[in-house]
């Protein structure tokens, strides 16, 4: 016979008040872990997605002369009259310090070709790395061998041309192997050929007019990075587009925080509802009290039990929530995700904290009640004597 | 030499001009191994005699010392603990804890206490046996009569083998069959060495004393008093009409119920 047996005993006497704060507790636990794991979950699908966004350092040559455009409309004559990178130099690159935060390297070479009449803008891309920094791309056709092409939207419909069409440009006979469907970029109106094509046709074998970089992920240190790539290639110009990841990260930010004040408010009810029963609870057993101060218990006995009786209560409830909770992450990621692949990762770390923050909660709701129970006095308990 | 010393006893309920005196300027002493009834009417204050002996309840003046130790000098953690190892209570309507089983409940006291399990079990049934309880241990108070409720809290009071037993009222909701057995047993453990000082309305259960007290109106009024005069109280108290005229029973007996 111990403590231990009196807080057991009483808690088995009492289901329903005891079944009411583990209640209680287990839907603030598996909100909160729920909620947790669902954010988990949501920042590593945002993440592996804006991994793929596309590029977000660009690497241009550097030029002393200033932009004649504003807002995608060109004033005034602009030519492209500007040095080329060399293509061998790129390799650079992927030596910096955060080279494993570079999803993808995408050099590019632009001139402009003329089509039956037609001034078209034409790049030269790597069409492997363009599944990473353009993955809103979808080709009608195939992806371009040597010597052919694809037509971005717009370029199709003023040049008139489809799948399997030939054109010449510069001699170079090209066939159309595919159509990009329209983007709402300036995508629309280029044509796209394979990087070592654009370069025999351009003239510059070994040069890129320019190369995208996709860095985007959780930690990348995007100054960082634009730093270090402009250390190894000092005559080119580095920006960050710094605006989606900030504007991303910063929805994220918002997000959790929003989602963290419900936790808080959702563990406060959860707290409440064991402090009030634990109230009730503690009013009901006076009698039972008042026999056990009189019979010896000192009020750390009587705060003990009723801690005791919290303890294992809220423990129940950290791990009963916990597995609610996860299943619950992974039953709405399901529902949400476009993969329907409602992968949460385990995190001990969550399941440690569910429980621990559970036991916190039942003890600190209980504290109150405890000490009202540790002093009540015996002779006004019993009313007996 | 004594062992319970009261001195200048005063307990006073409220302030100012609605003070009520429950024990007024009472001295007493006990000697170890004594067997005290404290007899009075309802009201007397008896009972609150009775919890300033258990430590439970602060004189407003005087002072009371057990194994000459002043209780009301310490704390109230310290009463706890001198409760513990000192006395065994009694109470009027058993209060035994209705979720433990009779062992468990006999056990109590034992669940502070820093014994092994196998010890603290032989304690508990050697006080089962001690009180006739044997064969009952796993049942819940629910399940046992009001003469066995009445033994399990005696055998609660004396499972640490305390100094000194206090009852209040431990025969007040038995029949006078179990009543009499009831008090066989306390004569016996009195028998056995225990000071027991009890509270009861009964001169039959006060004849199982060793020596009565009367208190009326907070005042000792007789110590030491003779079962002959205690039985003449007994008739004259028993006489009494509970309504004085008639006319007034009739009126309260004609008032709407529920």
């Amino acid at each position: 016979m111990t403590l231990k047996t009196i807080s057991i005993k009483n808690l088995l006497r009492r289901k329903g008040k005891a079944g009411f704060i583990l209640a209680g507790l287990v839907i603030g636990v598996s909100t909160v872990v729920g909620i947790m794991a669902f954010v988990e979950a949501m920042t590593n699908d945002i993440n592996h997605k804006l991994e793929k966004y596309g590029a977000n350092i660009l690497i241009v040559p550097r030029t002393e002369n200033l932009t004649l455009s504003y807002g995608g409309l060109a004033l005034g004559g602009v030519s492209f009259e500007m040095k080329e990178i060399q293509e061998i130099e790129l390799t650079r690159v992927r030596t910096i310090k955060n080279s494993r935060n570079i999803a993808a390297l995408g050099p590019l070479v632009l001139g402009v070709v003329s089509v039956d009449s037609h001034k078209v803008l034409m790049a030269g891309v790597d069409f492997k790395a363009a599944e990473i920094l353009k993955p809103w791309w979808h080709v009608q056709g195939a992806v371009p061998e040597e010597n052919e092409v694809i037509l971005g939207a717009e370029a199709a419909r003023i040049l008139n041309l489809s799948i399997g069409n030939k054109i010449t440009i510069k001699d170079k006979k090209l066939v159309v192997s595919g159509v990009l469907q329209p983007t709402g970029s300036q995508d629309d109106q280029l044509i796209f050929t394979r990087l070592v094509t654009a370069q025999t046709i351009f003239n510059k074998s070994g040069q890129i007019s320019m190369a995208e970089v996709a860095a985007l992920c959780k930690d990348c240190p995007i100054d960082a990075m634009v730093k270090q790539i402009s250390d190894v290639l000092p005559g080119a110009k580095v920006m960050a587009i710094q605006q989606v990841v900030k504007s991303r990260m910063e929805t994220l930010a918002q997000f959790k925080k929003f989602s963290y004040g419900i936790s808080g408010v959702i563990l406060l009810i959860g707290s409440l509802v064991v402090l009030v029963t634990m109230m009730g609870s503690v009013r009901e057993r006076t009698d039972e009290i008042g026999i056990f101060r009189a019979i010896g218990f000192r009020k750390g006995h009587i705060m003990k039990i009723i801690f005791m009786e919290a303890s294992i209560v809220s423990g129940l409830a950290g791990i009963i929530g916990y597995f609610i909770g996860f299943g619950a992450a992974k039953a709405t990621l399901f529902i949400f995700t476009e993969n329907h692949s409602g992968y949460v990762p385990f995190r001990f770390e969550l399941a440690v904290g569910a429980v621990v923050t559970a036991l916190m909660l039942g003890l600190i709701s209980s504290a109150y009640p405890a000490f009202m129970a540790s002093r009540l006095d015996p002779n006004e308990a019993l009313r007996s004597l | 030499m004594s062992y319970i010393v009261a001195d200048n006893l005063v307990k006073e309920y409220g302030e100012g001009e609605t003070v009520v005196s429950a024990i007024d300027v009472i001295n007493f002493e006990i000697e170890e191994g004594e067997f005290v009834g404290i007899m009075g009417e309802s009201g007397s204050g008896k009972s609150t005699l009775l919890g300033m002996m258990g430590a439970m309840n602060a004189p407003t003046s005087g002072s009371l010392l057990v194994a000459d130790i002043d209780i009301y000098s310490l704390g109230q953690e310290q009463r706890a603990d001198f409760r513990r190892e000192f006395l065994g209570f009694v109470f009027q309507s058993f209060h035994l804890v209705s979720y433990l089983t009779v062992i468990e409940n006999i056990m109590l006291p034992l669940a502070i206490i820093k014994a092994g399990k196998k010890k603290k079990r032989v304690m508990a049934e050697a006080a089962m046996n001690q009180v006739g309880l044997s064969g009952k241990a796993h049942r819940l108070p629910s399940q046992i009569s009001g003469g066995e409720k009445e033994r399990v809290a005696i055998a609660r009071a004396i499972v640490n083998e305390p100094p000194v037993l206090l009852a209040d009222e431990p025969t007040g909701n038995l029949d006078t069959k179990t009543s009499h057995d009831i008090m066989e047993l306390l004569h016996r453990l009195n028998d056995e060495g225990m000071t027991i000082v009890m509270v009861t309305h009964s001169p039959d259960c006060a004849g199982y004393a060793r020596r009565i007290m009367r208190v009326t109106d907070g005042k000792l009024v007789d110590d030491n008093v003779k079962l002959r005069s205690l039985k003449r109280w007994q008739k004259k108290e028993k006489n009494k009409e509970p309504f004085p005229n008639r006319s007034q029973a009739l009126m309260v007996g004609s008032l709407p119920t529920g």
